[in-house]
């Protein structure tokens, strides 16, 4: 046993964390999800993953589909994008590094790493390719290399955007090509000092004009200071041909993927909410994102919920922060949000695909699962439906964690798995 | 009392004292830094009262050391360990989540350092009066 230390500490932990049984899953979706009293400990709760080999095991999937593994051997698998010839690129990296601050820091960065692969980040794109079709992808190639820990991809018009953890750049990208046209070209900086969550999501608007950015806060909740969180927690939009940007909305806490909705050109986001007031505190959320909008962090949650944590307050943000539109619960850590289409079945058409990286901060673990939120009528409408689960095995060892998910137009749901650093593809039997 | 001990003793009181100071300067300006100096800080005075509690421990073997002063001197000690490890644990919380605790319990523990080095410093003195 390897691990025989963490262990020990983190039952540890387990011991000193104030009484109480488990945490039970209050089944907290949809549009108004009930918000219990707010929970201080002595220690906070945490239940950190036990990684194993997926061996001859699979994730499982619905039936009518079929999983399998498109690329393995990855370095930290984290966001993909479908090209139009049906290649797929995969961003690579692992970025951050925030320095510790608190005795705390050391302690819970320590533990958490024991939840996640020792893999060092690739800070590339890779390839994938399957030419003739078969669901095989049989080129597994580097496509750029020398990023600094890439995240979100967007296409638009031959130009391929990366939002590295510092950086907005642009690559020129011909339909085919196995490496980009030429080197990189800065379209703007984005804000990095700390990097505490350090993931640049992406996407492109319908027109292409316009690039959203999804840039997180550089703390749980303002402990690293005021003044580290100003250009934080928030989505710019970026002027695709110029590279000026604005804030589009404010007081996302960590918006770690965002979609742009066919037919409507909405942005919708999945945003990562606060820890350590509870292991039903705060929903992680699915958004139609408001332009001018604000969400509530630091100063509240859910709306106009205040957090006490936050000092000095602001009364008139909390009463301007607006609720979201659908919980997706607790600590799941949505790291993946892609629109699905009718080639996906059609009990899977009409919604999203939500990639669940999975919980810490709380005893039963939530999450690691990549879940479909239905809609209608052009908002998400019902309870979550579980799409590629088993990630977390009955006994007790995590084999995989989902990351971004991508919707092939042919029919596929794409997933980058950052633990097993591996690309699942799952699609409908035919 | 021996010495060291008495050294390691003494030496809880700055860093308590100066979390009390920090915890304060936070709750007056907000600036998290204070409240991050408090962490350090009490971590330091816990690896100086972990070591003076040893000592004691280590002393109680001692027949001659068994009086009152010496009783009360160790009970001093453990409450500053005990009471200083819950104080780390709440200030591990982020932001304004460790007050008002926080600095209720610096306050406490700082006295009971102070408290603590009086009592066993007077040992010394009376070991050393004729």
């Amino acid at each position: 046993m390897t691990h025989a230390r963490p262990c020990a500490l983190a039952a540890l932990s387990f011991a000193l964390a104030a009484c109480g049984g488990s945490d039970p899953d209050p089944t907290q979706y949809g549009s108004d999800p009930p918000l219990p009293e707010l929970q201080t400990q002595l220690l906070p709760t945490m239940g950190i993953a036990k990684p194993a080999e997926w061996g001859n095991q699979q994730p499982t999937v619905p039936p009518g589909y079929a999983i399998k593994a498109i690329a393995t051997d990855l370095a930290i698998p984290r966001q993909t994008l479908i090209l139009p010839n049906g290649d797929i690129l995969v961003a690579e990296g692992r970025g951050g590094g925030a320095p510790k601050l608190q005795p705390k820091d050391i302690v819970a960065g320590y533990i958490k790493s024991m939840g996640t692969s020792p893999v060092k980040g690739g800070n590339r794109l890779t390839l994938l390719r399957d030419a003739d079709g078969d669901g095989s992808y049989e080129v597994q190639t580097v496509f750029a290399e020398d990023l600094n820990a890439p995240y979100g991809l967007a296409l638009v018009d031959g130009r391929l955007y990366v939002a590295n953890q510092d950086a907005l750049v642009r690559f020129d990208y011909v339909e085919g090509a196995t490496r980009p046209s030429g080197p990189p070209v800065k379209v703007t900086d984005l804000p990095s000092a700390i990097n505490h969550h350090w993931t640049k999501a992406l996407a492109a608007s319908a027109d292409g004009r316009f690039l959203y950015v999804g840039i997180g806060s550089n703390s749980n909740i303002t402990e690293r200071g005021m003044e580290a969180e100003v250009g934080r927690a928030m989505v710019w939009e970026v002027d695709a041909a110029t590279g000026a940007h604005r804030p589009y909305a404010t007081g996302l806490r960590n918006p770690t993927a965002l979609a742009i909705q066919p037919g409507t050109g909405q942005l919708w986001a999945v945003v990562n909410e606060r820890d350590e007031i509870g292991p039903n505190l705060v929903p992680d959320y699915l958004t139609s994102v408001r332009e001018g909008g604000f969400y509530g962090w630091p100063y509240s949650y859910w709306g106009g919920n205040v957090d006490p944590r936050v000092r000095p307050e602001d009364p008139e943000k909390v009463a301007a922060a607006i609720e979201p539109d659908y919980s997706l619960g607790s600590h799941v850590a949505a790291l993946g949000v892609a629109f699905s289409n009718t080639a996906m079945g059609e009990e899977f058409a009409d919604g999203v695909f939500v990639g669940e990286h999975g919980s810490w901060n709380r005893r039963d673990p939530v999450g690691y699962k990549v879940v479909f939120v239905p809609f209608r009528g052009g908002r998400p409408d019902g309870p979550p439906v579980d799409f590629v689960f088993g990630f977390r095995g009955s006994d007790g060892m995590t084999r995989g964690r989902p990351v971004g998910v991508s919707v092939d137009p042919r029919g596929a749901l794409i997933v980058a798995d950052d633990l097993s650093n591996t690309v699942w593809r799952v699609a409908p039997v035919r | 009392m021996h010495p060291v001990h008495a050294f390691l003793l003494a030496a809880t009181v700055p860093p308590f004292l100066g979390a009390v100071l920090s915890d304060y300067a936070y709750t007056a300006t907000y600036h998290v830094q204070w409240s991050n100096f408090s962490s350090w800080l009490i971590v330091g005075g816990l690896v100086f009262g972990f070591a003076a509690l040893v000592c004691s421990l280590v002393g109680l073997r001692r027949a001659d050391r068994r009086g009152g002063r010496f009783a009360v001197s160790l009970t001093l000690i453990l409450a500053i360990c005990v009471l200083g490890f819950v104080n780390a644990l709440i200030h591990a919380r982020d932001a304004w989540a460790t007050m008002p605790m926080g600095l209720v319990l610096s306050v406490i523990v700082a006295v009971l350092a102070c408290a603590a080095t009086v009592v066993g410093f007077s040992t010394l003195r009376r070991r050393v009066a004729p």
